[in-house]
């Protein structure tokens, strides 16, 4: 199967989740390997995920943490009634 | 690179034992153990409010409620779905629940439909890429870039992009705590990474020749 450029962008996410099947990834992998525009952008794509996905890239509030523990306990010490209303 | 991810659900299934678990006993009696079940999810509940809200009181505010409510309709939780699914779909629910009170609702706007039916979607086309390592996110400014990029998004598709590439939820989880199929998710997962591209590619193709100053890598070898 001979690919162009908008076929493989079309596949491209999938083919980073690993989900495409075997012989459109052979197809896929043929294209890369000939044409280096659409091997920058699955390159850069795959790059800013990871990017995105590290911690540091998305941090909680300072304090976040405590405040939400604290108002659950509040919420329990207030409710006694138990965890199971049957 | 690391290797590459897959779609699938985990397969270490030993937070799900450890939160049937807790759970049990928690219904129990013992509820202070609430406190240990929502603790490794508390990030990501977190993060998906902030997905639709975009802003971090209203979405410490939606946390609070989330975990609240699942405290008091935990004995309606089925173990068919994970609880880690469970909360953030509260949560996303809660947060859309906030958003329609206090402004237009855009993740549902008719623009945002039909951009989804339309399957045209362009990346940036670069001649070139040399990556840009995880070290270099010790630069706020690379943060900031990021962030700003996934803010721009519209909100159907940042959704998708925050419980899958941020939380690492699989195909079918981020369906599941979105109510949505897992074909819906692919199509939104595609059109979202492809944007994010398109916005950043650029942009950190010319951090890293110096024109924003972010990336030059240092006669030592550091990335600041």
């Amino acid at each position: 199967m001979v690919l162009n450029c908008k076929h493989v962008w079309k596949e491209i996410s999938n083919y980073i989740d690993g989900t495409v099947p075997q012989e459109l990834r052979d197809s896929i992998e043929q294209h890369l390997a000939n044409c280096r525009h659409c091997a920058a952008v699955l390159d850069s794509t795959r790059n800013i995920l990871y990017l995105v996905a590290d911690e540091r890239t998305f941090t909680l509030p300072i304090g976040y943490s405590e405040r939400l523990h604290a108002r659950l306990q509040r919420e329990m010490n207030g409710d006694t009634a138990g965890a199971c209303p049957h | 690179m690391p290797e590459m991810r897959s779609a699938t659900a985990p397969t270490d299934h030993r937070p799900d034992e450890r939160d049937r678990s807790l759970i049990d006993r928690i219904l129990g009696g013992e509820r202070e153990l609430f406190h240990e079940l929502v603790r490794p999810y508390e990030k990501g509940v977190y993060f998906a409010a902030y997905s639709i809200l975009q802003n971090q009181q209203d979405a410490e505010d939606v946390a609070q409620e989330t975990v609240l409510k699942a405290l008091k309709n935990l004995h309606t939780f089925r173990a068919e779905s994970k609880f880690s699914t469970w909360l953030i779909s509260i949560a996303l629910n809660e947060a859309r629940g906030r958003l329609r009170h206090s402004r237009v609702i855009q993740f549902d706007s008719v623009d945002a439909a039909r951009d989804e039916d339309n399957d045209e979607f362009t990346p940036a086309v670069i001649s070139d890429w040399r990556e840009v390592p995880l070290e270099a996110l010790e630069r706020k400014e690379l943060r900031q870039m990021l962030q700003q990029a996934i803010d721009g998004l519209p909100a159907m598709y940042r959704e998708v992009l925050v419980l899958r590439d941020v939380q690492d939820f699989s195909i079918a989880e981020t369906a599941t705590a979105l109510g949505v199929t897992d074909g819906v998710v692919k199509t939104r997962l595609l059109r979202a990474r492809l944007m994010l591209q398109k916005v950043l590619a650029p942009k950190l193709n010319a951090g890293r020749s110096g024109v924003l100053g972010i990336f030059k890598r240092r006669a030592g070898g550091s990335w600041f």
